[in-house]
């Protein structure tokens, strides 16, 4: 008896054990899968960085020339060195645009959604759809009207008609978006609260935003990204006073000499904006994509 | 503590609003200067292509321009082909947003026949000081329409052929004085490996009507080849045009450069400067970088003349030239900078505060009499100033064509025919495809477009 229990458990507890042995290995695959993945995310920006801080002549070699001395001549150029033009202007332009529409996008969207999803008003899937298919055209089939109205309404080369063009861009996104997080807020908190009488602005304020809000962190820095990175219409649009510093990185591109460092130079500060906004949101953001629209 | 959470609750996003209305307030218009064509009273707005001759004006532009006249130039700079799509745009509407802008000769004569162009002969005549006598007739001419001038040139350039004195002399090699593209062909031959890693020639062999099309046309033009006949039919499946381009596709990729379909001028320039090809047929204006301050083959390159077979010349004619948008409500503030920018006080200014190998030269006799720039470009000056004074525009083949251009067709859609056709003949560089069907894929683009001038 004492044999058999003695042959029997082990028996029992290896296949236990076998089972945890392979769920730890899976894991560390997996483990190992992510930071891959997040690897060849990163390498493109790693290797970005890395040529930035290269001379023009070490980062143009063929094969590439990893060991090269360090230098800081292609931020110095971004930062106007060689030719005196401040990348200030530009950075300040896309800003504007990019906070503007941002805050627009919020203070439309967030109503928006709270009809299309809490109060959801007649026929609301038709709505949505209606948002959708504003983003079905291709950019550029919009570019020609846009420049000939920009052109009478003399708003060429200003500003605010970026603001409104990319608070138009990203609305119908931020709508979805916002739509989609704000059916997860509880129908009963809802009713609680509108049985303590809180009124429309009362339960949005109170209710609504602080539920809400890691959906509204997500939307947006999804705004603010896809305005600050938009080079279409800012190039064709703005000119002298209003260009943004997406265009201003296309002006180091030249077809006569040598110019992959200081893009990339100006390609690692021009996107520094966006990753610091990442950063700060990161917590809200990771809690936003995992709450609504990309669960 | 509660209290606090609460009033910081309230308070922050309040905050943020304000702060980001005040900021978008601040904000607006960081650009400075002033939209709609420089508005302001004395400003003007420039668009320019970003090479480096211009980034140098650029610079210089403040602390002289400016300071003298008090006029404010405000430039907006982008690469060569946006800045060609933004000129069209803006001159084509005629929105005035900007003054002043670089044109080519390539654009200058269309653009001058649609009126998106003022005319800038009276101001030109009227002002003593910028000598028009002295800009090269060859440059002049192909900036002039119906007798009037449209446009003042910056810096001009041809294309001559570079080679490495150095490595023939190793190798015992001997350049002649006007050389043929079979003598090319067989110094190609030659040279190549004469040291580790060093190919023959370098030619370019990236799409773009800029890039391949440029040279190859200039083979095509002294071997008997056109695009096109005085009739507007395609001839790229033509004779001459075949055995062009046969010979081109051949040279680069026997004895040509390493990565030969992606190679434009920039490439060149750097496989020259990096030792890795011993002869070079591009533009006159590369010779500024290749003896320029901290070039490891200053001194050590010979120029000759472009290499011929049929005709007695085949250099190109190219020059980045300003032309002032008719509708600029400016011209007077526009034609101050243009005399500035393109006279030979200017190029004084570069040579004293840059260098003189900086110069944006290739525009005036009186550059090449210039004991300074002789000083610093004595090695390309003299071949440059043949180059560009040999090329005619309007006759550099074999035979009568129905639009000037010496490495393009003057027509607003060669752009993208020659765009098309330099895709079709990268490929065959790259042994993708054969010669013959990249021309037969290019003659039916090309017949398209003659069409539709036959009929005119």
């Amino acid at each position: 008896m004492t044999a058999t229990a003695a042959v029997g458990r082990p028996a029992a507890v290896r296949p236990a054990k076998a089972r945890r042995n392979r769920e730890n290995r899976n894991r560390s695959l997996l483990g190992l899968l992510a930071w891959l993945c997040g690897l060849v995310f990163f390498l493109p920006f790693a290797w970005m960085v890395l040529t930035s801080l290269h001379s023009e002549s070490s980062a143009a070699t063929n094969p590439p020339s990893l060991g090269a001395s360090l230098t800081l001549q292609g931020y110095r150029e971004f930062f106007g060195a060689t030719t005196g033009v401040s990348p200030w202007p530009p950075l300040i332009n896309s800003l504007t645009a990019s906070i503007g529409s941002t805050v627009l996008v919020l203070l439309l969207a967030i109503p928006a959604a709270y009809a299309l999803s809490i109060k959801p008003v007649r026929k609301w899937t038709d709505v949505m759809f209606f948002f959708l298919s504003t983003k079905m055209l291709p950019v550029v089939a919009g570019l020609l009207p846009l420049y000939l109205i920009a052109k009478y309404a003399g708003m060429l080369d200003d500003i605010w008609l970026l603001v409104i063009l990319y608070t138009s861009m990203n609305l119908p996104i931020a709508v979805w978006m916002m739509r989609s997080f704000l059916a997860e807020v509880p129908k009963e908190i809802m009713e609680a609260a509108a049985i303590d009488g809180a009124g429309l602005l009362v339960t949005l304020r109170r209710i609504v935003a602080p539920v809400a809000a890691p959906g509204i962190a997500a939307t947006a820095l999804i705004a603010f990204i896809f305005s600050w990175n938009e080079l279409l219409y800012a190039e064709v649009l703005t000119g002298v006073v209003a260009g943004t510093a997406p265009v201003f990185l296309t002006s180091f591109v030249t077809s006569q000499g040598l110019f992959l460092a200081k893009v990339c130079a100006a390609a690692v500060c021009i996107s520094l904006p966006v990753l610091i906004a990442g950063f700060a949101a990161q917590d809200k953001l990771v809690q936003g994509l995992s709450l609504g629209a990309v669960k | 503590m509660t209290n606090r959470h609460s009033v910081l609750r309230r308070t922050v996003p309040l905050g943020a609003v304000v702060l980001c209305g005040a900021m978008l307030a601040a904000c607006s218009g960081a650009g400075g200067g002033s939209a709609g064509g420089g508005s302001g009273s004395h400003s003007i707005n420039v668009l320019m292509v970003n090479n480096p001759q211009m980034l140098d004006l650029q610079k210089l532009t403040a602390a002289n321009f400016t300071k003298t006249t008090g006029i404010k130039v405000n430039f907006t700079v982008l690469p060569e082909n946006d800045v060609r799509d933004k000129i069209t745009q803006d001159f084509s509407s005629q929105a005035g947003q900007y003054d002043v802008a670089t044109i080519s000769n390539y654009e200058t004569p269309f653009y001058a026949k649609n009126g998106w162009l003022a005319p800038l002969t009276t101001l030109a005549d009227g002002d003593t000081a910028f000598d028009q006598s002295d800009i090269l007739p060859s440059i002049a001419k192909s900036l002039t329409v119906n007798g009037q001038i449209y446009a003042e040139p910056f810096y001009g350039e041809s294309s001559f052929l570079m080679y490495r004195k150095d490595v023939f002399a190793a190798k015992g090699l001997t350049m002649p004085a006007n050389p043929t593209w079979d003598q090319v062909a067989a110094l190609a031959a030659k040279a190549d490996g004469a040291e580790s890693g060093m190919k023959g020639i370098c030619l370019r062999g990236q799409p773009g009507w800029g890039e391949l099309i440029a040279p190859l046309t200039t083979v095509v033009n002294t071997m008997g080849g056109t695009w096109f006949n005085a009739d507007w039919s395609a001839q790229l499946t033509g004779a001459g045009f075949t055995k062009a381009t046969d010979f081109y596709v051949g040279l680069v990729r026997a004895h040509g450069e390493a990565g030969a379909p992606q190679a434009g001028f920039t490439e060149c320039l750097n496989d020259m400067e990096q030792s890795k090809v011993a002869m070079w047929y591009d533009a006159t204006s590369a010779a500024g970088s290749l003896e320029g301050a901290g070039s490891p083959v200053a001194g050590k390159i010979g120029y000759v003349p472009a290499p011929v077979e049929q005709t007695k010349s085949s250099g190109w004619l190219y020059t980045w030239a300003w032309g002032v948008q008719k509708a600029s409500k400016h011209q007077s503030d526009a034609w101050k900078f243009i005399s500035w920018a393109s006279s030979k006080q200017y190029e004084d200014l570069v040579g004293a505060q840059l260098s003189w190998s900086q110069v944006p030269a290739g525009k005036r006799t009186s550059t090449y009499s210039n004991p300074d720039y002789l000083k610093s470009a004595g090695a390309f000056a003299a071949a440059t100033k043949t180059a560009l004074t040999s090329a005619d525009p309007a006759d550099p083949g074999v035979q009568p064509r129905p639009a000037p251009g010496i490495q393009f067709v003057g027509i607003p859609e060669f752009e993208d025919l020659g765009t098309q056709v330099s895709q079709q003949i990268s490929s065959a560089i790259a042994g993708q495809t054969s010669v013959a069907s990249a021309l037969k894929a290019s003659q039916a683009l090309a017949a398209k477009v003659g069409a539709k001038y036959a009929g005119q």
